[in-house]
């Protein structure tokens, strides 16, 4: 840095204490102010978002929590313990010429039974409706009436939940894709946890060995295990099942089709471009179907090919065509220079891609990846069309159940909240990577 | 035209040049498509000369010092690189690449490994050594070009100068007997670029075979015997330093000698 010379003056530094920053910018009133109404316009949508959130969240808190029946072993546990009466009220109805008319109406009264603790709660309103008058002739009527307040009836689930989680897996067996899916999701947290010794080999077990003991696990007919015939897989599980296996498939059959897609071979580009076009331009319902239908055709007369085999392949094959999709994206984003310094250092062509290319291209793609993962997950629902009783097929069995007629709204709640406790997870993990590659290297 | 290796020493008497003949091209010609890139090349290169080639921009100096490992294919002609001669037999391509190290313009380190991963990788991964053999090699070479303290920084962490000697020791590692550069400097601030310089006369001083693309002709004068200048894909002239700088033959040299001594 070059010197300046004030000549015969002496600039004196006395540093100054700091001011504190202008209070618009620190604390509560700061954060409002920047976050909440930064300008007229910001400042109406503030106010608008909130009387939303006012007007639909404690409708749905008094629901799923205030109002729900949680404990009980049958419907009955949901029914209003207090007991509604008709009383007969004389009140003032309006005929349609706008006359006013003395009517006779009904309206219901709650009464508590002695020794009884009401399991709900209710209010009275004025509820408008009709009542017949003069002959022929209706009167409208407002009549103030005790109304019961609806909530949620978890007890359904909870007799249910078993169902939803396993399908029709035989109760005893039930520990085995337990253990199976405790195990495989705390390995999955370990190898993506930082800093922890040996994440590489955890997940190189996840990969290799790891599917194979689960689908012993799962399957049985070894070490004393009885065989559970995978039509009787289901529920959570299965859903699970599915979407790992295409996601654990579909990575390095995806990478291989973007290899492929960039290979110097024209026939093995030409085949990796027909696969992947192929797949990303047919919907998953298709796919499914002709996993069905078209895949048993390629196969020798008479091999009987399982249902869900098929399923997992076509579902893998889809997901496979949209990651490679990916990782070209992610390969083409590397310099030319990261071949080239590979090249001159005298590494191959394999060990270059294992070693530079994929794991900077992985890494860029990462969160593309995830978003991918998180939409095969929801998609897996589809399998239903052919057959598979996954999460959400034992959802609308329950909820059409005779006995637990008109309880859907619970079934599916519950059912959404499964999906968006994954799907919130992987997508978290993903913000938290991408901030990750942000700040780090 | 700043001369950064004005104030560094070469000792003269190290640069010794032997007879054995490090690389021999003959006839090569290379296109591009159909725009004809190297036009008829002749080159010999012995053990322990340090050559430089400029040019303008586009004259087909970065293609022909790549060729040389074969990043670039040519067309016609033959290239012996310590007699062994580069055809598409991947053999004879991993032998040469095994022997010839390069140093590019944008250092192209790898930015998932630290420093020194970066310098044992090839060690490890093509001549299959020990990890802890390559990692004592590693810092060896990260010693020579000045930067042991940087090995576990990651090559993002560092400036450009930095960069540079680092992409210089991760090529020592390999035991090159021969040096490409291609405009190792130009990527730097002015600052940046003795320390660069620096560790290449030392590796001239230690014998290195080297071919070198700059427009630093300061390094020119002091470490190359040999001056090459390219245009057009062709090579119009080849001479000792002083004879290059002092007495340039053709017209086209003189016209570009004296447009970058302008600057
Ligand atoms: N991959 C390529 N494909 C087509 N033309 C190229 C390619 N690489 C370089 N060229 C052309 O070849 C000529 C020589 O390039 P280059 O060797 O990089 O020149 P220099 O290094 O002397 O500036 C330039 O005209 C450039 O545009
Ligand atoms: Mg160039």
């Amino acid at each position: 840095m070059s010197h300046t010379d004030y000549g015969e003056t002496e600039a004196v530094f006395t540093p100054r204490p700091d001011l504190p920053p202008p209070a618009s910018t620190v604390g509560l009133v700061g954060w409002v102010r920047s976050n909440l109404v930064p300008d007229w316009f910001n400042g109406a949508m503030t106010v608008l978002a909130i009387i939303a959130l006012f007007m639909v969240i404690p409708p749905i808190i008094n629901w799923t929590l205030l109002d729900a029946h949680f404990v009980g072993d049958s419907r009955k546990a949901c029914k209003p313990n207090v007991q509604i009466i008709r009383d007969k009220v004389t009140t003032q109805g309006t005929m349609p010429d706008g006359s006013t008319i003395e009517v006779q109406a009904t309206a219901d009264r709650i009464v508590i039974p002695e020794g009884v603790t009401p399991n709900v709660r209710w209010e009275r309103k004025m509820v408008e409706g009709v009542v017949r008058a003069k002959g022929r002739e209706y009167a409208k009527v407002v009549v103030e009436k005790d109304v019961v307040i609806e909530g949620a009836c978890w007890v359904f689930v909870g007799i249910r939940f078993d169902q939803f989680i396993y399908g029709f897996y035989p109760r005893e067996e039930r520990w085995r894709p337990t253990a199976v899916i405790g195990i495989g999701l705390l390995m999955i947290i370990y190898a993506l946890t930082d800093g922890l010794p040996h994440r590489g080999r955890v997940a190189m077990f996840l990969l290799i060995p790891f599917p194979v003991i689960a689908f012993f696990m799962f399957s049985g007919g070894v070490f004393g295990m009885p065989h559970v015939d995978n039509a009787k897989w289901g529920g959570l599980v299965l859903t699970i099942i599915i979407s790992s296996v295409a996601i654990t498939g579909a990575l390095p059959i995806g990478i291989s089709l973007a290899l492929g897609r960039r290979s110097q071979m024209p026939i093995i580009r030409w085949f990796c471009v027909l696969v992947i076009e192929f797949f990303r331009s047919v919907p998953m319902i298709t796919i499914l179907f002709m996993a069905l239908v078209v895949l048993p055709l390629f196969l020798p007369a008479g091999t009987s090919f399982d249902q869900l085999l098929r399923v997992l392949i076509g579902v893998t094959l889809f997901v496979a065509a949209y990651t490679a999709e990916v990782v070209r994206g992610g390969l083409q984003a590397l310099p030319k220079g990261q071949y080239e310094a590979a090249n001159a250092l005298g590494l191959g062509y394999w060990k270059m891609m294992r070693l530079i290319i994929l794991p900077q291209a992985l890494r860029i793609m990462i969160p593309a990846i995830v978003s991918l993962f998180i939409g095969i997950f929801k998609d897996t629902t589809l399998v239903q069309i052919v057959g598979l009783n996954d999460l959400l097929t034992m959802v609308q069995l329950a909820v059409t159940d005779a006995q637990w007629i008109g309880l859907s709204k619970e079934g599916y709640f519950f059912c959404g909240f499964v999906f968006f406790i994954f799907c919130f997870s992987m997508s978290r993990y993903s913000m938290y990577l991408e901030r990750k590659l942000h700040t780090g290297h | 035209m700043s001369d950064s290796a004005a104030d560094i020493d070469v000792d003269q008497s190290k640069l010794k040049i032997s007879d054995e003949i490090a690389i021999q091209i003959n006839a090569m010609h290379k296109w591009y498509g159909s725009f004809h890139v190297l036009k008829d090349i002749n080159l010999t290169v012995n053990q322990g000369e340090r050559i430089v080639v400029c040019g303008p921009s586009g004259s087909g100096k970065s293609t022909l010092i790549r060729c040389i490992n074969r990043l670039e294919e040519h067309q016609q002609g033959q290239i012996f690189v310590d007699n062994v001669e580069l055809t598409n037999d991947l053999k004879n391509i991993d032998t040469v690449r095994r022997e010839v190290g390069m140093v590019f313009q944008h250092f192209n380190l790898f930015p998932h490994l630290t420093v020194l991963e970066n310098c044992t990788l090839a060690p490890i991964w093509v001549r299959k050594m020990p990890k802890a053999e390559a990692e004592e090699i590693g810092m060896r070479f990260l010693e020579t070009v000045r930067i042991p303290e940087q090995a576990d920084k990651f090559p993002g962490q560092l400036s450009g100068g930095q960069q540079q000697r680092v992409a210089i020791a991760r090529s020592l590692c390999m035991n090159p007997r021969i040096m490409l550069f291609d405009e190792p400097t130009s990527a730097l601030d002015p600052e940046m670029i003795k320390e660069v310089l620096e560790v290449m006369i030392q590796l001239a001083e230690d014998g290195m075979t080297m071919i070198c693309v700059t427009h630093e002709m300061g390094f020119a004068r002091k470490v190359a015997n040999r001056v090459i200048f390219m245009d057009q894909g062709e090579i119009v002239e080849q001479n000792e330093p002083e004879e290059f700088f002092n007495n340039p033959k053709s017209d086209r040299t003189q016209l570009f000698l004296s447009q970058i001594l302008s600057h």
